[in-house]
């Protein structure tokens, strides 16, 4: 294999060139970034950042400076060839292969209303986090919709700053559809506690105010004043550039348990691997259901081993490492591992607001699938070793 | 190999304790703690740790580098 190209600059796309090296591949290595930017970290852009704790700069991601890469950054992909095995770009140049790696993550879900006024912004990159931290300043009323822990953290941070926050989220509790209820009142509890105002079961419908917003229409027909809005409606897998390519992605781009991108036909294209969010592969802790994560320790895991995958053929091992997630929520740190969302019992191990901590165990026909934590950052690690011992004998 | 947290960057998220737990271990008041001269054949673990901690705590330096 001579040359590699990497479709995504960010986390996975930067780690799985440091995998690739550190592999011993020698040939031509080249980034292509959507962004023009080198590769930074999402994870601040809705915590230290926001809080204006950090610069944009610090959450530049360390580059090693033997990496040997060529990034052609502010170029989309534009289109995939695996028979001839070329990227095109947006501005007309073809890159030839020997090896692909996509890995251009996800982007910031839109509002389907027609009329959307200023201020009314999406985060998912370092640009949207600027414009968003400008806003936190002069905003006074701001409504987040969205029951992940995107639309939590913000709050959060919003509520830290000072603003009147809602919090609109369409289930019974926020972040229910990731760890559940149990978890999702704790949290609730906390964002209750910090005088963030929660609306549940309800979504946003449309907005108020031209051209700047004055309102968010909720779906039960009230109105909440608002001059600032944050939509965090869930990611969506940056797919367009494979339209045509003949390789599916419903969902992110299908892989196989090895994170061989799969043909249309079932059979893994030769020399293209995924790694990151854009990923959805099949994993044990989900009987062996694909799954796409938008974890930053999944990221930079698959990195790993999609590099291994693809200079290893013959060679390939099934990517089944426990996921893990974090997410800060009003100073505490909520950590889960396994997988929570794929659950259909869970037993409620400790339950203290006051104190600041939780454990919560997650359980599919009996069996321990997951777990979440605040506080005692050694119980979670306990959890994801006993998760990997359990693949491993099944294995 | 000689490695070093930054304590002051820590964040407690365990990344390094998972990949070279032989290393890197949490005491009994959730304190970090580790190992800071490693022997040779924990080396990729604990390189795997220190690209793993997502706070990027975890400094490497080499024998003789
Ligand atoms: C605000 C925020 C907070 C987060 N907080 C946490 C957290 O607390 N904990 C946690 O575990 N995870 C968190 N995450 C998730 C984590 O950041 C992601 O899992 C991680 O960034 C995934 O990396 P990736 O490289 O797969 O994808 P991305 O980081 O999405 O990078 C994909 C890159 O590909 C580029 N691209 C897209 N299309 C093309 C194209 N056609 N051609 C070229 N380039 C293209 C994009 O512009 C982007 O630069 C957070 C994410 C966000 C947005
Ligand atoms: S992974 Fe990093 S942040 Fe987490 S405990 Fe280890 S050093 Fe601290």
């Amino acid at each position: 294999m001579r040359r590699v190209v990497i479709v995504g600059a960010s986390l996975a796309g930067l780690r799985t060139a440091q995998a690739l090296r550190a592999e011993g591949f020698r040939g031509t290595l080249t980034l292509v970034g959507d962004e023009p930017h080198l590769p930074y970290d999402r994870p601040p852009l809705s915590k230290r950042h926001l809080t204006g704790a950090a610069r944009p700069e610090d959450a530049d991601l360390p580059i090693p400076p033997d990496l040997d890469a060529t990034w052609l950054l502010g170029t989309p992909a534009k289109a995939l060839d695996p028979v001839g095995r070329t990227v095109r770009l947006a501005d007309g140049r073809e890159l030839d292969y020997d090896g692909l790696v996509i890995a251009t993550g996800a982007a910031a879900r839109t509002h389907p209303a027609d009329h959307v006024p200023d201020g009314v912004l999406t985060l998912r990159g370092r640009d949207d986090a600027a414009a968003l931290r400008t806003r936190l300043r002069t905003g006074r009323r701001i409504v987040v919709v969205g029951g992940g822990y995107l639309g939590s953290e913000i709050a959060g941070a919003a509520r830290g700053r000072g603003l009147d926050v809602t919090l609109v989220v369409s289930t019974a509790q926020p972040l229910a559809r990731l760890v559940a209820d149990e978890v999702g009142a704790y949290v609730a509890e906390l964002h209750r506690a910090a005088g963030i105002a929660l609306v549940t079961r309800r979504t946003a419908l449309g907005f108020t105010g031209n051209p700047a917003l004055t309102g968010v229409v909720l779906s039960d027909g009230d109105t909440v004043d608002a001059d600032l809005a944050v939509l965090a409606l869930g990611a969506e897998p940056n797919t367009g550039w494979l339209a045509g390519s003949g390789v599916p992605v419903a969902g992110g781009v299908a892989c196989d348990p090895c994170l061989r991108v799969l043909h249309e036909s079932g059979a893994p294209l030769p020399n293209v691997v995924a790694a990151g969010d854009i990923a959805r592969w099949p994993h044990p802790l989900a009987d062996g259901a694909p799954i796409a994560l938008g974890h930053w320790s999944n990221a930079a895991e698959q990195a790993a081993a999609a590099a291994r995958t693809l200079l290893h053929h013959d060679d390939a091992r099934p990517f089944t490492v426990v996921p893990s997630f974090w997410s800060d929520l009003h100073g505490s740190t909520l950590r889960a591992v396994g997988l929570p969302a794929h659950s259909d019992e869970r037993r409620v191990v400790r339950y203290d607001v006051f104190g600041r901590r939780l454990e919560v165990t997650y359980h599919r026909a009996g069996r321990l699938v997951g777990a979440v934590t605040v506080g005692g950052p050694g119980r979670i690690g306990a959890y994801r070793r006993i998760l990997t011992d359990e693949l491993l004998r099944a294995a | 190999m000689r490695v070093t947290v930054d304590m002051t960057v820590c964040e407690s998220h365990g990344q390094c304790v998972f990949a070279a737990p032989d290393v890197f271990a949490f005491d009994d008041e959730d304190r970090l703690i580790y190992e800071p001269a490693p022997p040779a054949a924990l080396a990729r673990h604990v390189r795997t740790g220190a690209l793993m901690c997502p706070a990027r705590a975890v400094t490497i330096a080499e024998d003789g580098a």
